[in-house]
């Protein structure tokens, strides 16, 4: 017997979100413990700020440059590497219960697998998992969530938001108290929502296996990835209107808007509703329009969310215990990307490589059978990071085709191996518009040049210091006096940046 | 909003021969991945897609001397759809096949175009097989 794995993944969710990191309005005990007792990373990156490129990096362990999933809505091939094959190929029992999201989800034609299987009535397997149980926001698509609500709880499917609008565009709707775009009243009962559903569904598929055997597997809870509709039974643990303002949104309009226009042109012109350069974002929401107790319903609903998340993993945790596993467990938590959530007067997500998007929520608890100290690691890490560091738990050889290196263990173990940089990449093309950033954080500074596009002709950039500008209010882009400083990080970057594939992989959806 | 996506292949097959599936109204399914099915009646043909989904379409032109194929889809969430299959002789014996897609929902441009994508490739896989009759009849 060997160490399992149990890798945890949300979307959309922010790093602040977490009691460890620092929040303070979801609790988070079960992940806090995680963390108190394992390893806190506190400078993770994703290698893309939207899913699909995300979470293909994820099972890959390959920047999204060279896995080919270069935005929202390329399928990654079926013939892509993946960690979870990998691991089975070495004697481990493999699941993926949640989201996936490696290939699209408008599929009228039924052309992708990840889709086919809830139609079908079958569980994979796909890309190396023996059992693919398949969940997304809402009751809509053709996933195992949907079609049990479907046969079980008719009555609950139209109880959600729809996350997209008549046009399949993302839904601009407002909704609760306050009117906040994809806040809504979910009646639905809280057991037959989708956190619930997907740790079940763990605890069921866990409960099969022989005690014996080694496994591997993804939780991925489809929230607090808006529509920000939790069961409507829950939403009175936090009241909006005690919700403090988050420290990234300014209140002062005037002074908000002088910010935003320090940074490359298309965070205004999206602010103000002339430029929506993604898809990812509602295309008929102005963010200008974003009112302060909009952000604070949103806000509260967000860490209602959290906490529910929160309380499924503490009950898959006690069904591990409950087998006897939990000593030789290893638990992995992270989330695809972050979101703005009222940064900048700013929601959802896009072409933004700030914090509120790009720094994450990264835990990992090694099994206690390793007797891995507790550590804070400050140094940069990144998603690419997270197979190669499942081949390592497994005492499997890392495959050449993995771009990350397993993942430090504490700060001294992160110099000696070189943990200096994370690349974020963002590409996106969509209806003649097309938005290119290459980002690098590193030393302290996160840099950011965009290569020419619609909105930009390739001399925009950020530059933002850590230590003494964590809000990144302040573009440094073209300070003088640190010419030399993002001549060097520009170099680095570009020194280390994966060629991208080519041709470049056509989009087959919007998502 | 309205959206447009166009996709085209080089075809080392003459033009003629590639026209003859690639304008046959009623042998999408032959190359079109996720089309199961489609059986035309006049100027109106009816898709089955792979999710199981009936899509009614009108033809609306079929011109064998310009060899442009072009139909629009009639379902009620799509407001306007033009497809446009262009094959044009590149006097080589090899053609270029163009496939555009106009679509209001833009959305539905993308997931439509997506699959006019993979149609090219698996009319460009036909097409070059060697010894091929260009019937489309491997499916």
């Amino acid at each position: 017997m060997g160490r399992r794995i149990l890798f945890i993944t949300t979307d959309q969710q922010r790093y602040d979100t977490l009691g460890c990191n620092g929040g303070t309005l979801a609790r988070t005990p079960v992940v806090d413990a995680l963390a108190a007792d394992g390893i806190r990373y506190e400078r993770a990156h994703p290698q893309s700020v939207v899913c699909m490129p995300s979470r293909s990096t994820m099972i890959t362990g390959q920047h999204p440059s060279t896995h080919g999933v270069w935005m929202n809505g390329v399928p990654l091939p079926e013939s892509a590497p993946s960690v979870a094959e990998v691991l089975r190929d070495s004697g481990y029992r493999t699941a993926i219960i949640g989201k996936p999201h490696f290939e699209p989800f408008l599929d009228p034609f039924g052309r992708f697998a990840e889709n086919s299987f809830a139609r079908n009535g079958t569980f994979g397997p796909h890309r190396g998992f023996e059992h693919f149980e398949s969940a997304t926001h809402g009751a809509m698509g053709p996933l195992h969530y949907a079609r049990w609500l479907a046969a079980t709880h008719p009555e609950a499917v139209g109880m959600f938001y729809p996350v997209l609008d008549h046009a399949l565009e993302v839904n601009a709707m407002g909704g609760g108290d306050t009117g906040a775009p994809q806040a809504h009243v979910n009646t639905i009962p809280r057991e037959w929502y989708h956190t619930d559903w997907v740790a079940d569904r763990t605890i069921s598929w866990l409960d099969s296996l022989p005690v014996d055997d080694d496994w591997f597997c993804w939780m991925s809870f489809p929230d607090p990835h808006h529509p920000w509709d939790p069961p409507a039974g829950e939403v009175g643990r936090i009241n909006w209107r005690d919700v403090d303002l988050p420290a990234g949104y300014i209140e002062d309009r005037a002074e908000r808007e002088r910010v935003l226009d320090a940074k490359p042109r298309h965070y205004r012109a999206w602010y103000d509703g002339r430029l929506v350069s993604n898809y990812e974002a509602p295309l008929n929401w102005v963010p200008a329009t974003l009112t302060p107790d909009q952000i604070r319903e949103i806000n509260a609903l967000n860490a209602v969310e959290c906490e529910l998340i929160d309380e499924a993993i503490g009950r898959v945790l006690a069904a591990i215990a409950t087998r006897g596993w939990t000593d030789d467990v290893d638990v992995v938590f992270t989330t695809d990307h972050g979101e703005l959530q009222g940064d900048f007067g700013l929601m959802f997500k896009g072409p933004y490589h700030v914090d509120g998007l790009m720094r994450l929520p990264f835990i990992w608890r090694p099994a206690p059978s390793s007797t891995t100290p507790a550590a804070v690691v400050t140094k940069p890490v990144g998603h690419v990071d997270l197979a190669p560091t499942f081949c390592a738990i497994a005492g499997v050889e890392v495959p050449s085709w993995m771009e990350g290196k397993p993942l430090p263990v504490n700060d001294t173990d992160a110099d000696a191996r070189g943990f200096e940089r994370v690349l974020t990449e963002w590409d996106s093309e969509l209806f003649g518009v097309g938005v290119h950033l290459r980002t690098s954080t590193r030393d302290g500074w996160v840099c950011t040049t965009y290569l020419p596009g619609f909105a930009h002709d390739g001399s925009e950039g950020e530059l933002y210091n850590m230590s003494d500008d964590p809000l990144q209010r302040v573009n440094r882009w073209d300070d003088p006096s640190l010419a030399a400083v993002r001549s060097d990080l520009l170099a680095d970057l570009w020194d280390h940046q994966p060629t991208m594939v080519s041709p470049l992989p056509i989009v087959h959806a919007p998502v | 909003m309205y959206g447009t996506i166009r996709h085209e292949i080089r075809i080392k097959r003459p033009a003629a021969d590639v026209w003859a599936l690639a304008g046959d109204a009623t042998r999408l399914h032959h190359w079109f991945p996720g089309i199961v099915d489609c059986t035309v009646n006049g100027t109106t043909r009816v898709i089955t897609t792979g999710a199981g989904l009936p899509m009614p379409e009108e033809i609306l032109v079929c011109d064998n001397t310009q060899r442009r194929f072009q139909y629009r889809l009639n379902t009620p969430m799509i407001t306007h759809h033009r497809g446009t299959i262009d094959v044009i002789d590149l006097a080589d014996d090899t053609c270029l096949v163009v496939y555009s897609t106009e679509c209001d929902p833009r959305s539905m441009a993308l997931v439509i175009g997506g699959g006019t994508a993979d149609a090219l490739t698996e009319l460009q896989r036909q097409m070059e097989l060697p010894n091929d009759t260009g019937d489309g009849g491997d499916h």
